[in-house]
């Protein structure tokens, strides 16, 4: 069966999914929990407690007060030991609640077993309210608030509700696990998605290197609740929303626009699972499954952390960190951000920690272009990488504005595949952020 | 320990490097090479050798001496331009003369513009012209093939290509019928494996075409920008033949003299002065297709793929800026698979 | 052989006489008035194209202040920075006009974070450029308002006046700078200033621009300014700020006293080309040249006093 994929570009870096066959363990608690407050696109939420107040797990401790923002709330119970800036996973100090932590009972109101809950789905804005209230994100690694991707905009209309079950990141396996061991809720967590933008369809894609998800996610698939599951070919970035609509719905979301344009809502699964928790047990979002991994660990794992857990506790977990670690990144080998320590907390948005060897760690020396074209080949939104990098270097900024340097999605296809190993995706985003000043000026 | 690494996302490389690109197209030109030996003899590895001496040694000097930067001889860059000068050349050519055309090659066509990767015109044939420009009478004297463990007869036999054959005939007032079957014309097979006049690489296009598919198995070339020239100078030269078989050629015949498959398969898929995206290549392969056959047709010389790929080196800019490859997102709405 | 001499050169001239001809009622049709003072005022213009004045070129400026001269009879707040108050007074001159001396201002680089006081704690690995290391991480050095040491403000640099210092991994202004402006817009963390030359080339700053509190602050330099705000109770001309952790000297206002310099606990306020001052506590000086020819005087810490025991 020929698998659906996107057409342009992609490249195939190794898979290395170490921990694949790992089950989800949950991590023990910190004695200190540290929450910075900025953990989704938009803008942070306002601390609603102060220092030595004493808060129950799942209670709100920020609120989201702009339009496109999202609540914060104490991932255990515990005393707010400060308010204060720590070392987030921008590589910046910024604003975070410091909790020391004392019990792990939630907070009255919410239902603290595992028992699926699958009769009586809310009403629609029952659901986004919950969604809303939980403080959920886009748990693919964006980080967009749920509730507010759910509001559809006047005049467009959703046909249909995307899932990304693709995790095309090498290492990465969080999701994988997910699929495999949560099933029942991410099928619960799609339908009320669905019913919040009130579709009758919803495709799930996952890429053909996980059939085992694949299957266990189709045994719960069908005609009844309209969810049909895809199996894509592997090839990075299909993961990118972009992408993920091309491959399952062949449509292409124009640039400048949102997948809404092209009737279709995406969402990660992991989000569902955090929907179908917020909207049926009332829990707020404290906890996610995260990959940490890498060749030289001893044990790759997939460890159920709440948010605010330092780093280090996880390497620990996971076997300690190696002795020749070069790199420290917060999340995939292809769109990761490298840290400068292992004190940074865990965000809604990690879902990986990967350690690099220093053997790997070191770039090769750049060399001169020899305009191979392999970076315009791979460039899955048809870009030309060599002469963004250039015209960025240059500041060009309307010159870049023209070729269409805000369609760049940061993959990293480009730069992976240079054989001058030149710094392409550096380049491009200093030149999106010049550019992008540029545009906000212009207006 | 070590101190951890900060740098931009990928953390992860293919490993590809100019090296293995250079060194793969070598690779590529191992048959040509082998073929060139089998015909022509130790001119041909001598021939080749000066060549690809010279062109490392003047690319070490330049950038030692006068630019003073750092020295990038190990890239295999200057290892497959001196090699592919060598395959533009006639076995018979002196020593001294390989030296002057590598000089030229490497310091005019590809050092004065910042070295690998700057240059606007492919060096080997801004070399090879110079070549056929200053030195006309021994850039055009082709010993006679003489495969390997065949009797020998004396060394300094020298005959026309089969290109030149043609047009000297025809120009001369013989039909073209006449001049196809004359006897010094090779046969159809020996044009295919390479037993006639012309230059060390451009004989055999078996040989050739082993490389070129090698090449495109390893992604070094996009088999569109060959195809491209050789259609088009197969469909053009044979309007031409079906309007006027007395005076022109047949196709097949053009495809398979002279240096058209060399040039398309390794001297127009040069990576720096060829056009980056595949429609923009195509036109590009159109281009040279034209011009040869123009020029083989019409013009002075008997060969015409070195200026016609020099010509539209020059359009490369240009091609590039009109040939931009598809934005995603520029199809909007097209049929969705629900 | 002479008819055809004759008759070429006989129509050469015709075609010369008659282009001539044509050139000039052409010229005249088109031509372009100008004030002429422009080209006067642009003669005495140092002519270096740099942007300092915010005007793209010599020749744009002068065509603005001439314009200014003739519809508000005064140059406002126009002036060239390169040339200075020597070339102010000479524009100002041909347009009849009075200008105001402007205290001429220098480039500072406030940052302290030397490869001594702020050592790196992590490698970086890419394009040397500041703007992108800054979106990317604090710095090598752990400081997130320092000085990333990568360059970008050398690099904009058209007048030769700022370097990086190989052995400390800042950079240094030399007496070359004409104050246009290019490395402060070029710094993507506002590390340096324009500041007041200051009577005998003299200037006191904050060579700090670290806005956390004192604890951070010190674990990633020791030389940062932790906001203990001694210096600003210490001033008797009323010239310190205190904002965000920070003590920031207003120029105008520093009277070059240097209480604040001896009083700061951490070394981060800067004195340039000061001579060497009375010895009140025992410490010693040590006087580092550091290219440009400035003299920056180093406070070492205070060597306790000696107790002489008497027997």
């Amino acid at each position: 069966m020929k698998l659906a994929t996107f057409r342009i570009g992609g490249v195939h870096p190794p898979e290395n999914k170490l921990s694949a066959n790992e089950p989800i363990i949950r991590l023990p608690l910190p004695k200190q929990l540290v929450i910075p407050l900025s953990q989704n696109l938009g803008a942070a939420p306002k601390p609603v407690v102060k220092k030595g107040d004493e808060v129950k797990k799942g209670q709100l401790i920020a609120r989201g007060e702009a339009f496109i923002s999202a609540n914060l709330h104490a991932p255990a119970s515990g005393k707010i030991a400060k308010i204060d800036d720590a070392v987030d996973s921008s590589g910046y100090r910024r604003m975070a609640i410091f909790l020391d932590v004392t019990d792990d009972e939630w907070m009255e109101g919410i239902d603290s077993t595992d028992e699926l809950i699958h009769q009586n789905l809310p009403s629609s804005e029952v659901i986004r309210e919950r969604i809303k209230e939980a403080g959920i994100v886009g748990m693919g690694g964006a980080a967009f608030p749920t509730h507010v991707k759910m509001m559809i905009p006047e005049g467009k209309k959703a046909e249909v509700l995307l899932i990304n079950g693709v995790e095309c990141e090498p290492y990465l396996t969080s999701d994988h696990r997910l699929m495999l061991e949560k099933t029942q809720e991410i099928i619960l967590g799609i339908r009320i998605l669905m019913k919040a933008i009130d579709v009758k369809r919803a495709l799930i894609g996952v890429e053909n290197n996980k059939p085992d998800a694949i299957n266990r996610l189709q045994q719960f698939c069908n005609a009844d609740n309209g969810i049909e599951v895809h199996a894509l070919k592997v090839k990075y970035p299909q993961g990118g929303e972009k992408q993920l609509i091309k491959a399952l719905l062949g449509r292409e979301v124009p640039s400048g626009k949102l997948p809404i344009e092209v009737g279709c809502v995406v969402s990660n699964v992991g989000t569902a699972f955090a929907v179908y928790e917020a909207v049926q047990k009332n829990r707020p979002l404290i906890e996610r499954v995260v990959t940490v991994t890498g060749k030289k660990l001893t044990k790759p794992s997939n460890f159920l952390v709440r948010i605010g857990t330092p780093m280090s506790a996880l390497i620990e977990a996971a076997g300690g960190m190696p002795v020749d670690t070069g790199k420290i990144v917060n999340g995939g080998p292809m769109m990761g951000k490298a840290l400068p320590t292992t004190d940074i907390p865990i965000t809604k948005g990690s879902s990986g920690v990967l350690l690099v060897d220093q053997s790997e760690s070191r770039r090769s020396t750049p060399n001169t272009c020899i305009r191979c074209a392999r970076c315009v080949t791979v460039c899955p939104m048809g870009l030309e990488p060599y002469l963004l990098a250039r015209i960025s270097k240059l500041s060009l900024v309307e010159r870049a504005e023209k070729e269409r340097i805000m369609d760049c999605i940061e993959c990293g296809s480009c730069q992976y595949t240079c054989p001058s190993a030149l710094p392409l995706l550096d380049y491009i985003r200093l030149g999106k952020q010049r550019t992008a000043s540029y545009l906000r000026n212009r207006k | 320990m070590n101190k951890l690494v900060i740098s931009g996302s990928p953390h992860i490389h293919d490993h590809d490097s100019v090296s293995k690109i250079m060194y793969t197209v070598v690779l590529a030109m191992i048959p040509a090479m082998l073929a060139s030996f089998w015909f022509f003899g130790f001119d041909s590895l001598r021939v080749m050798l000066v060549a690809v001496i010279s062109a490392l040694l003047m690319e070490w000097a330049t950038q030692k001496f006068l630019l003073k930067g750092p020295l990038t001889i190990n890239d295999g860059s200057a290892v497959v331009s001196g090699i592919l000068l060598a395959f533009n050349l006639p076995a018979g050519i002196p020593s001294w003369m390989v030296v002057a055309g590598a000089f030229v090659m490497i310091g005019v066509a590809k050092m004065t513009f910042g070295g690998l990767g700057k240059n606007p015109f492919n060096p080997a044939l801004v070399g090879r012209v110079f070549m056929l420009i200053s030195f006309p009478v021994e850039m055009t004297k082709w010993p006679v093939p003489r495969p390997l463990f065949a009797t020998r007869l004396a060394d300094a036999i020298t005959g026309p290509t089969a290109l030149g054959l043609f047009k000297e005939g025809v120009d001369a007032g013989q039909s073209a019928q006449t001049m196809l079957h004359a006897s010094q014309m090779p046969t159809e097979i020996a044009r295919f494996f390479g037993e006639m006049g012309g230059s060390l690489g451009e004989v055999s296009a078996i040989a050739i075409l082993l490389g070129g598919a090698y090449m495109v198995y390893k992604k070094v070339i996009d088999w569109q920008l060959p195809l491209s020239i050789l259609l088009t100078a197969f469909l053009f030269s044979g309007l031409f033949y079906l309007i006027n078989p007395a005076v022109y050629a047949p196709p097949m015949f053009h495809l398979l003299t002279g240096g058209l498959i060399l040039g398309a398969v390794f001297m127009a898929t040069d990576m720096v002065t060829s056009p980056m995206t595949i429609k923009g290549k195509v036109v590009f392969g159109v281009g040279i297709g034209l011009l040869t056959v123009t020029i083989r047709l019409w013009g002075s010389y008997p060969e015409g793929i070195s200026f016609a790929i020099l010509i539209m080196n020059a359009f490369t800019p240009l091609i590039n800026k009109a040939f931009k490859p598809k934005r995603f997102g520029s199809d909007v709405l097209k049929t969705a698979k629900i | 052989m002479n008819d055809i001499l004759l008759f070429t050169l006989l129509t050469l001239c015709l075609l010369a006489i008659v282009l001539a001809v044509v050139l000039y009622f052409v010229a005249q049709k088109f031509k372009v008035i100008e004030d002429p003072k422009i080209d006067l005022v642009e003669d005495v213009l140092p002519k270096a194209n740099c942007g300092g004045c915010g005007f793209p070129g010599c020749r744009n400026f002068a065509e603005v202040t001439v314009k200014a001269a003739n519809e508000n009879n005064s140059l406002g707040d126009l002036n060239c920075p390169v040339g200075g108050n020597e070339v102010m007074k000479q524009v100002a001159s041909i347009l009849g006009l009075e200008v105001q001396e402007k205290d001429p201002l220098i480039a500072v680089v406030r940052c302290n974070g030397s490869f001594a006081h702020s050592p790196a704690k992590v490698r970086f690995d890419g394009p040397a450029s500041c703007a992108f290391a800054h979106q990317l991480f604090a710095g090598e050095g752990g400081c997130q308002y320092g000085c990333l040491g990568l360059g970008d403000c050398v690099a904009s640099c058209i007048f030769d006046a700022i370097h990086m210092d190989a052995t400390t991994g800042l950079p240094v202004v030399n007496d070359l700078c004409t104050a246009c402006g290019a490395c402060v817009k070029a710094c993507p963390r506002g590390i340096i200033e324009l500041r007041s030359k200051g009577k005998k080339d003299r200037r006191i700053f904050v060579s700090c621009i670290n806005k956390e509190k004192g604890g951070p602050a010190k674990k990633n330099c020791e030389a940062a300014c932790i906001g203990c705000s001694k210096c600003q109770q210490v001033c008797p001309h009323d010239a310190i700020v205190m904002a965000n952790n920070l003590a920031y000297i207003d120029f105008v206002k520093c009277k070059l006293c240097r209480k604040c310099v001896e009083v700061c606990p951490t070394d981060a306020i800067h004195e340039i080309n000061f001579p060497p001052r009375k010895p009140k506590l025992e410490y010693t000086e040590t006087n580092t040249q550091p290219p440009g020819g400035h003299d920056r005087l180093e406070k070492v810490q205070p060597v306790q006093n000696k107790t002489v025991d008497i027997e």
